[in-house]
């Protein structure tokens, strides 16, 4: 029996990590693995801060990621990146989509946002960082961010990029479909590497 | 099939393949969605009812007229619910009810903790909880069987991660179950004493009966791995002992009401140390004790907060001759003390922040309720004194008063939202006219139950099955109740609303003020966003006190973060230098 593998998607209410979630758990089920997915949301909706857990593998028992048992973490904004980051495997690595969205401590001054990916290199070595809104931009639908990071997520999973053209066709309204497709391409097709950032 | 559900999903399907035609409820995280996805199959009747305590009443009438019936809240909702359970209890159904408690273990969206399993040993009923979603789908077709076969109601005891995780589920046909036929019967449904306490006795006999039945419960699971430790577990945790103690024995158990004295007896024989690792209270380890079983339990495993597989590793995994896990449990915030919280707020354009901006600038005593303007109490509006419960605002703002006096009420309103007033606020509100007291209320009516994600409710004029209904007239309401005072106003109006809000407190008796707006998530209420013009900002930071998280501090002035800003000019209505304007629009 294959070993459990563990993806966090943590980001803010509102960001659409939610979808990304459930395409990349239907992936998951297509190519006939348990999948287990634990999702927190109610007061969250709300601007808060947002995890979705998915755990595949032969057999799944909990759905919850143990900390530091995630092999990869899926970040759709820097302070959240770090918030979550004590979740990930000393060998895992952590994809940071270089967005900043201020929360309320912020906003009114009591506090001040962290240099987030300095604090998150200086404690881990496989970090890639990419400006998904601006690939979102060029693939025609700001509002595809999340389906970018999911195909940056795609390149690191090993999975037929069908499988997850086919889900992405599925799970997404017909009238966004191009958008999404080619948003999914442009996350696909980052080029740049892990550790790059590394000197 | 098998398809990748929620329990809450599951627990709607479930039903529906149980035969079940009527479900009801009142929303509540994590329960809302049981009855949002069970009114999507036609063969269901759904409704939205006013409280739980309607919800139950709808159920058990329509399972003692003879139609299988599910009922869905959050474990604060069956304390609303209480009055009807205990007294289902003693009459028993007809066709089979079950109710479904989703508890929050680690209150992810909840005012208190409180473990509902007690609800189902003081009523005296049986309970079943569920792992994942494949046992959530059954059991609930189970709770159906055992309800018609012992004529009770069941509790379906659900936590927050087996309702909000998902886990495949193989998908069965429905079966169709008839309508059962109706008969008078008043000894067994009318609870007067004469009937009710024979009905005792039947009670107490079912019970027996149900522990005896509990010994051979299939879905009571005794596993036998290692002897040195057994671990006894229902629910979620189940899973999470599995995947952080692989090698123990464990003995799984479906029903924890009543629990199966000689298996549990047998299993603890079988192995050398036991514990038992349930979440919030010792419920099962206090039975063990009671029968002189010798059973860990609280002594390793907190009773707060919920019990993740990481606690268990820690705790047990040293039995096991593994090393302490290396990371610690711990609050991710605490490990990196420079991040900030990121806690919700309310959401741009939110109709409710103008008037929390008032009734901070008044700095008045605010008597709160449950609901999206909760966050009224947070930085920087800070503008709410007590939540307790659903409803609770208009009565605490009466005790306030009884307490303090009538001066003391000159600076004193309730809060509380459109769906929260019809749940338990009316009542409160007769209670202030009745007994003379000159309370004002403050309904923020946004047409919809925002916080649980939007359900309709009576005030807005659409059921859960998207029909049009007639809407309860909140003025006439107010009126009716013997309140003459009823004013509506635009939240969006800050010079109107502080007036309003002035002229209320000064008169010397009940008055509501009726702060109507849809929820910004709904309307589309406005159109461009607002913008800083530089230049003219003073400075003074006042519209950073109404909390919205559009605003942002630059040096010393501020900036709109345009794509999160829906334009509802509020922040530009008490900036004192016209600073803040609509884009594109004209200086001056």
């Amino acid at each position: 029996m294959g070993e459990t593998k563990n993806i966090l998607i943590v980001g803010v209410g509102g960001q659409g990590t939610i979808l990304a979630s459930r395409v990349l758990s239907n992936v998951l089920q297509k190519i006939g693995l348990e999948v287990k997915v634990s999702e927190i949301h109610g007061m969250a909706q709300r601007g808060g801060s947002v995890v979705t857990q998915v755990r595949y593998g032969q057999k799944v028992a909990s759905p919850i990621i143990p900390e530091g048992q995630a092999d990869i973490i899926l970040a759709f904004e820097k302070l959240e990146a770090l918030r979550w980051l004590t979740y990930l495997k000393e060998e895992g690595i952590i994809l940071i989509n270089d967005q900043r969205i201020d929360p309320m401590p912020v906003i009114i001054g009591a506090m001040e946002y962290p240099d987030a990916l300095d604090n998150i290199r200086q404690r881990t070595r496989n970090v890639l960082v990419i400006d998904a809104l601006k690939a979102a931009q060029e693939a025609g639908n700001v509002k595809t961010v999340n389906i970018v990071l999911l195909g940056l997520l795609a390149k690191f999973m090993n999975i037929d990029q069908d499988v997850w053209l086919e889900t992405i066709e599925e799970t997404v309204p017909s009238k966004f479909l191009q958008a999404n497709l080619k948003a999914f391409k442009a996350g696909l097709a980052t080029t740049e590497n892990l550790n790059l950032n590394k000197n | 099939m098998k398809k990748l559900l929620t329990g809450n999903e599951a627990i709607a399907r479930g039903a529906w393949e149980a035969g079940v035609t009527v479900c009801t409820a009142y929303p509540g995280t994590p329960s809302t969605e049981i009855t949002e996805n069970a009114a999507l199959y036609n063969e269901i009747y759904a409704e939205w009812s006013p409280n739980e305590k309607v919800a139950l009443e709808v159920g058990l009438g329509a399972a003692i007229g003879g139609a299988r019936a599910l009922v869905a809240m959050k474990h604060v909702g069956v304390n609303v619910a209480a009055d009807p359970l205990f007294t289902l209890s003693y009459t028993g159904i007809n066709a089979g009810l079950v109710l479904v408690s989703a508890d929050d273990p680690g209150m992810h969206s909840s005012q208190n903790e409180q473990d509902n399993r007690h609800f189902g040993k003081a009523a005296k009923i049986p309970i079943l909880e569920p792992s994942d979603s494949q046992e959530a789908k059954e059991f609930t077709k189970i709770a159906f069987e055992l309800s018609e076969t012992f004529d009770t109601p069941v509790i379906l005891r659900i936590t927050t991660r087996v309702a909000h995780s998902q886990s495949l589920v193989e998908l069965e046909p429905r079966q169709e179950i008839h309508l059962r036929k109706y008969e008078k019967n008043i000894q067994k449904y009318v609870m007067m004493p004469g009937f009710a306490r024979p009905r005792h006795k039947v009670v107490e006999a079912r019970l027996e009966k149900l522990k005896e039945y509990a010994e051979s419960f299939p879905f009571n699971r005794m596993e036998l791995r290692r002897p040195e430790i057994g671990i006894i577990a229902s629910g979620v945790v189940y899973q999470y002992v599995r995947e952080s103690l692989p090698d123990a024995s464990t003995l799984k158990l479906a029903l924890t009401y009543p629990l199966p004295r000689k298996l549990l007896e047998e299993f603890a024989s079988k192995v050398e140390t036991l514990y038992v690792i349930e979440e919030l209270d010792p419920f099962i380890e206090e039975q063990l004790k009671a029968w002189g079983i010798k059973v860990h339990g609280k002594d390793t495993f907190p009773v707060v907060g919920e019990i993740l597989p990481e606690i268990i590793k820690q705790k047990l995994g040293p039995l096991f001759g593994e090393e302490n896990p290396k990371t610690k449990v711990q609050d991710p915030c605490a490990s990196f003390p420079n991040v900030p919280v990121r806690p919700p707020v309310m959401c741009p354009g939110c109709p409710h922040r103008g008037v929390f901006y008032v009734l901070q600038k008044l700095k008045l005593t605010v008597t709160g309720d449950i609901g999206c303007y909760t966050l009224g109490a947070q930085a920087p509006l800070n503008a709410i004194d007590t939540t307790i419960c659903m409803g609770a605002s208009i009565g605490a703002a009466i005790g306030m008063e009884k307490a303090r006096g009538k001066e003391f009420a000159r600076q004193l309103v309730a809060v509380i939202g459109d769906s929260t007033f019809i749940h338990s606020g009316i009542t409160g509100l007769i209670d202030a006219v009745y007994n003379k007291a000159t309370t004002t209320v403050i309904i923020l009516d946004n047409r919809t139950t925002a916080m649980t994600g939007h359900q309709d409710n009576p005030v807005n004029g659409r059921t859960i099955k998207g029909e049009t209904t007639k809407e309860v007239d909140l003025p006439l309401l107010a009126k009716a109740a013997g309140v003459n005072r009823v004013v509506e106003v635009d939240p969006f109006d800050l010079a109107k609303l502080e007036t309003t809000i002035k002229e209320e407190l000064a008169a010397e008796e009940p008055s509501v003020i009726i702060s109507k707006r849809q929820c910004a998530l709904l309307a589309k209420n406005f159109d461009t966003p607002c913008q800083v013009i530089t230049a003219e900002c003073i400075g003074c930071l006042r519209c950073m006190k109404i909390g919205c998280p559009c605003i942002i501090k630059e040096g010393k002035k501020v900036r709109i973060n345009a794509t999160q800003c829906v334009g509802c000019n509020l922040c530009a209505s008490v900036c004192p230098s016209g600073a803040i304007r609509k884009e594109g629009a004209a200086n001056g």
